[in-house]
């Protein structure tokens, strides 16, 4: 079915990297992230934030495009951030992926049902439905919603928003311990 | 024995200061900073009232230069905090340990455009290692302790608090907090000093292996204190040494295996070993543009061993063969040890008597060289530096501005003892050498404290003089006055066709009397027949400041020169050297 992936600028989408980056949660600690970034002409392409179990902390959930930077570096530089307590890079095979859409479409009468099929068969679910527009949610694997985001385009995607991947390494199997060691200065 | 003590966040702030054994700091005061610099009156720590906070930022600088232990500078908010943005990058990409502290508005009105208030934490982000806008009195001493830790260890740096004045004004029970509570506090900050065993077993194979090795020292050394343990690896193995402009002094100009400075304006032995070695010996260096030259064929045939307390260092710029994260002293500690220990177990260095031969040879051929000024044509400024040079009392420290005149005293003077040389490496400030040199003198009373400085820079911070006088620090400063922007000028001469834009300086005030105006002693000097006196004047007077400008050659140029972007192994060499260029091959 995936014929098409208009949305993964990676291609092999093995070649994208994310970083699971554990915080102080304390202010200003995402413009420190995101102002290193801007300031070494890194790349974001999707980045996502919020308190871990432990509310000392954050997780910032950062996808990057290694076609462009260096990940070492990129690496190393954001461990030098003194808010930053540890970085795991996480293997996209070795670690469970996560990301909502929502997604409000055009709909013309006899297209309903069949939005409303396109979103069962992704177990997506119907949020809200108007006269001529229709808003659903799912929550999958990135790749899952850039296939589910491409057929939606065929009726008219009026506004939608995605929240960018999150991601813990899988449980089976030696997840990557990349908790990277040495701390820089 | 817990008796509760209150005190007001200012009162705070300034113990713990003092608790920091802080002996001096530079501001000049305002609005927000008020509260600060009430219970100033009745504290140890003296305070150098400075004429411009880009001043205060510089001699904070200068003061952890030449005494290893953080600068600290205090200002108002808004214009005063963005003044202090130039030094606080140029301590970030020198690696100078420094506390500066900012007034902000009011907590409630952050946020509201209030008067003087700018985002100084935001603005001053990418320019310290840390800073923090501290948000409650009772936050004060650990912010303090914690400033402290992180602007002197690791990987040195510059570190801002941002105080609010509700924040100094209201009050809190006084507590200093523990260095576990510190350590604790910081879950995401643990520098690495040790380097790995095996990393260093790595490095004495490869240093006792190597043909054509080369230690190439960088700013590192002296920030880890390393500069003995580092002329006893040089001495056990006899391996050469260049010191890059950070590093100058971290190993003695007078000893027979120092080769001097590498890079832009290098000499060409330095610049032609560091090519042609076969082993590169980084410790405390980071591979800059104007040492590497094009890095493509930057030292082609060497193989890396790196030490860096940043492993963000580590392949940023040259990929190491032996990357070794820690401090550049007990790291250099272990490698002597290691190499040592193999010497003993009956592994032989290679011999590197033909490299150490080739070496000197080029030494000979191509010797710092100048042409001398023409009878009655204007001085040299090469001939000047020498002249204070050999002129100087035992242990003068030299500070020094940005452009030729740098490079001439870079070249020129001859640094045998560490942290005698403070300058501005990685930023290249215009204006660092007067206030930096004050800041120097303030901590080394007991040092002669020369800057070299150029007219174009003398311009840019010359008001701190007045600071100099009235706070008594006095400082020697010797104006090369070329009437140019020279290094811009040099630039383009060389590579815009001689189309001089924008880079003459005639006109510029008369610097006899401007430095007599400010409190200090001028002199003018114009013919070599005035010079060794005006010298000898100038070293005699311990109770003023002295400036004394050099009428010097407009169109001198600086040489060696690697042309930005070019090959190291196409330097242009001082132009009587240019047929002898094929010894360099
Ligand atoms: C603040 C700042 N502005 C501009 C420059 C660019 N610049 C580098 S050297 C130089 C000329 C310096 O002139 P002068 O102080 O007279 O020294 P000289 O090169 O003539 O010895 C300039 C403009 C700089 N390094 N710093």
């Amino acid at each position: 079915m995936r014929t098409i992936n208009s949305n993964n600028p990676f291609g092999d989408s093995h070649q994208h990297h994310v970083l699971s980056v554990l915080v102080q949660n304390r202010p200003g600690v995402l413009a420190r992230v995101s102002g290193l970034f801007a300031r070494r002409a890194y790349n974001i392409y999707s980045l996502a934030v919020a308190p871990t179990d432990d509310p000392l902390y954050s997780r910032i959930t950062v996808v990057v495009d290694i076609s462009e930077t260096p990940l070492e570096q990129i690496t190393k530089q954001l461990f030098k951030l003194i808010d930053v307590v540890r970085i795991t890079e996480l293997d996209p095979r070795k670690s469970v992926e996560r990301e909502l859409m929502l997604a409000t479409v055009k709909i013309e009468d006899e297209q309903r049902g069949q939005v409303v099929e396109l979103a069962n068969i992704f177990e997506a679910k119907v949020l809200a439905v108007g006269i001529d527009a229709m808003t659903v949610s799912l929550d999958g694997t990135p790749e899952k919603l850039d296939d589910f985001e491409e057929l939606l385009k065929g009726y008219g995607i009026v506004e939608s928003q995605r929240t960018g991947r999150v991601a813990l390494p899988k449980l089976e199997r030696e997840a990557r311990k990349g908790a990277l060691k040495g701390k820089a200065s | 024995m817990s008796k509760k003590e209150i005190l007001t966040g200012a009162e705070a702030l300034i113990r713990a200061l003092e608790m920091e054994n802080v002996d001096t700091m530079f501001g000049l005061p305002g609005g927000c900073i008020l509260p600060v610099y009430d219970p100033l009156l009745r504290s140890s720590i003296r305070h150098v009232l400075v004429r411009h906070e880009q001043g205060a930022g510089h001699m904070a600088q200068g003061y952890a230069h030449v005494t290893g232990r953080p600068g600290v500078a205090i200002v108002t908010s808004g214009p005063a905090a963005t003044n202090m943005v130039t030094p606080l990058c140029d301590a970030f990409m020198d690696s100078i340990p420094m506390v500066c502290i900012t007034g902000q508005v009011s907590t409630f009105a952050i946020g509201t455009d209030a008067f003087q208030e700018c985002d100084t934490v935001g603005i001053t982000r990418s320019v310290t290692k840390h800073n923090e806008l501290v948000m409650r009195a009772e936050d004060i001493p650990m912010a303090v302790r914690q400033a402290f830790h992180i602007a002197t260890t690791g990987r040195p740096g510059p570190v801002l608090l941002d105080l609010p004045k509700d924040v100094v004004t209201n009050t809190m029970e006084w507590y200093w907090p523990t260095d576990e509570e510190v350590l604790a506090s910081l879950p995401g900050y643990h520098p690495t000093t040790k380097g790995h065993p095996k990393m260093i077993k790595e490095a004495a194979k490869l240093i006792l292996a190597a043909e054509k090795p080369l230690l190439y020292l960088g700013g590192g050394v002296l920030k880890a204190h390393a500069a003995e343990i580092v002329r006893e690896l040089a001495e056990l193995t006899q391996i050469p040494v260049v010191t890059t402009l950070m590093a100058r002094g971290a190993f003695p100009d007078n000893h027979p295996l120092c080769l001097g400075m590498p890079g832009m304006h290098g000499n060409a032995t330095a610049i032609t070993a560091m090519q042609k070695s076969d082993l590169l010996i980084n410790l405390g260096a980071r591979f800059d543009d104007r040492v590497t030259g094009k890095v493509g064929s930057f030292a082609p045939d060497a193989k890396v061993i790196h030490v860096d307390i940043d492993p963000a260092e580590q392949g940023k710029v040259r990929k190491p063969d032996v990357p070794i994260v820690g401090d550049c002293r007990l790291v250099t500690e272990e490698i002597v040890k290691a190499v040592k220990e193999l010497l003993a177990e009956g592994t032989p260095q290679t011999d590197i008597g033909a490299w150490r031969s080739k070496v000197s040879g080029w030494q000979e051929k191509f010797p710092l060289q100048y042409e001398q000024s023409e009878p009655g044509a204007r001085l040299k400024p090469q001939f000047c530096l020498e002249k204070l040079r050999d002129a100087a009392p035992e242990g003068t420290i030299v500070v020094s501005g940005v452009g030729q005149h740098q490079m001439w005293t870079s070249l020129f003077w001859k640094f045998n003892e560490p942290y005698t040389w403070v300058n501005s490496g990685g930023l290249g400030t215009m204006g660092f050498s007067v206030p930096a040199a004050i800041g120097a003198k303030a901590a080394r009373p007991d040092r002669t404290v020369w800057a070299i400085d150029g007219d174009g820079c003398f311009q840019m911070t010359a008001q701190e003089l007045v600071t100099a006088t009235t706070e008594g620090i006095h400082v020697k400063i010797a104006i090369l006055n070329n009437t140019y922007l020279g290094m811009v000028r040099q630039w383009q001469e060389m590579f815009y066709g001689e189309r001089y834009s924008q880079v003459d300086l005639a006109g510029c005030p008369d610097f006899v009397k401007w430095a007599e105006a400010m409190g200090c002693v001028g002199i003018r000097v114009e013919s070599p027949e005035e010079i060794d006196a005006a010298i000898a004047l100038a070293n005699s007077i311990n109770d003023r400041s002295v400036v004394v400008e050099f009428c010097v050659e407009e169109f001198e140029k600086v040489f060696p020169m690697v042309p930005a972007g070019a090959s190291n192994d196409d330097v242009m060499l001082f132009p009587a050297q240019e047929s002898q260029r094929e010894f360099l091959r």
